[in-house]
């Protein structure tokens, strides 16, 4: 193992103003962020779904507003074939919907709350998203 | 107060997701390679946001309600059931394929980029194909 790449400031201040948003989307509106179920429930049900799309929409303006005032382009890098896009995507939301939780429902919130729901499903899709990366990287 | 209160926690998220750089695939695939050239950034992530809510959960979880709405609606699930380790394995198996969960998917949205875009309309047919089957 070799240790690339590493960026701990920055991850850790990111990780701060996540923690931030969690905290208050709990002590203000009574909930815990998950995402996907924030965009499940958006999809799916009648209940907050005002509050669940207004959620997204600043999901969606943080990017812009970070660039707006940093002058700093945001560069990402995506290098899946189309087969594995649509495959990962689908997986991606059978999945958290099916455990109820993905890294902020079950990873942050219900870790945060000590739920063993949580920390069990955390374990779970990290060992298989390692396991996955692994294989990847045989194949 | 509460649809504010959403587009802010919005917003923040977003901001924070940019800022820890989790918004690139790359970076969570260089945590995911733990047997190659790893990455540890996204476990720095997630020790900055549970030391900042951690904590508040717990002070506050006795609260009779929270500030902007009628109760708290916060899901008291315990049991460990089929459901919850099959679909972390699925949610893992996607994670690992392309580096995207859902909050950076969706957050990366707004840099227009078309292999994104694809990944968010094929994990919304997910969440749209998990609620029918259940």
């Amino acid at each position: 193992m070799n240790i690339i790449n590493f960026t701990p400031i920055s991850a850790l201040t990111g990780g701060l103003l996540i923690g931030f948003s969690v905290f208050l989307f709990f002590i203000l509106n009574g909930r815990m962020t998950g995402i996907s179920g924030i965009a499940s429930n958006f999809l799916i049900s009648k209940n907050n779904r005002i509050d669940n799309l207004l959620f997204l929409i600043g999901l969606i303006l943080g990017p812009l507003i970070y660039s707006y005032f940093t002058n700093q382009k945001i560069e990402i890098s995506i290098t899946n074939s189309l087969f594995f896009l649509i495959g990962g995507g689908v997986l991606v939301g059978l999945g958290t919907k099916i455990s109820g939780g993905c890294t902020s429902g079950h990873g942050i919130s219900g870790v945060g709350r000590f739920s063993l729901r949580s920390i069990i499903a955390t374990i779970t899709f990290m060992i298989v998203g390692i396991l996955t990366v692994l294989i990847n990287n045989i194949l | 107060m509460s649809k504010l209160v959403s587009l802010f926690c919005g917003i923040i998220f977003g901001i924070g997701l940019v800022i820890s750089q989790m918004i690139n695939p790359a970076k969570v695939l260089g945590f995911l390679n733990l047997f190659g050239e790893w990455d540890p950034s996204l476990a720095f992530v997630m020790i900055g946001a549970l030391i900042i809510s951690s904590p508040l959960f717990h002070l506050f979880k006795n609260k009779e309600k929270p500030i902007f709405s009628s109760s708290f609606s916060i899901s008291n699930k315990k049991e460990i059931d089929k459901e919850l380790i099959f679909g972390s394995i699925l949610f893992g198996a996607g994670w690992g394929l392309v580096g995207l969960c859902p909050g950076p998917a969706i957050t990366s949205i707004a840099l227009l980029n078309v292999s994104s875009a694809i990944f968010v309309v094929s994990m919304f047919i997910g969440f749209y194909i998990a609620s029918k089957t259940n």
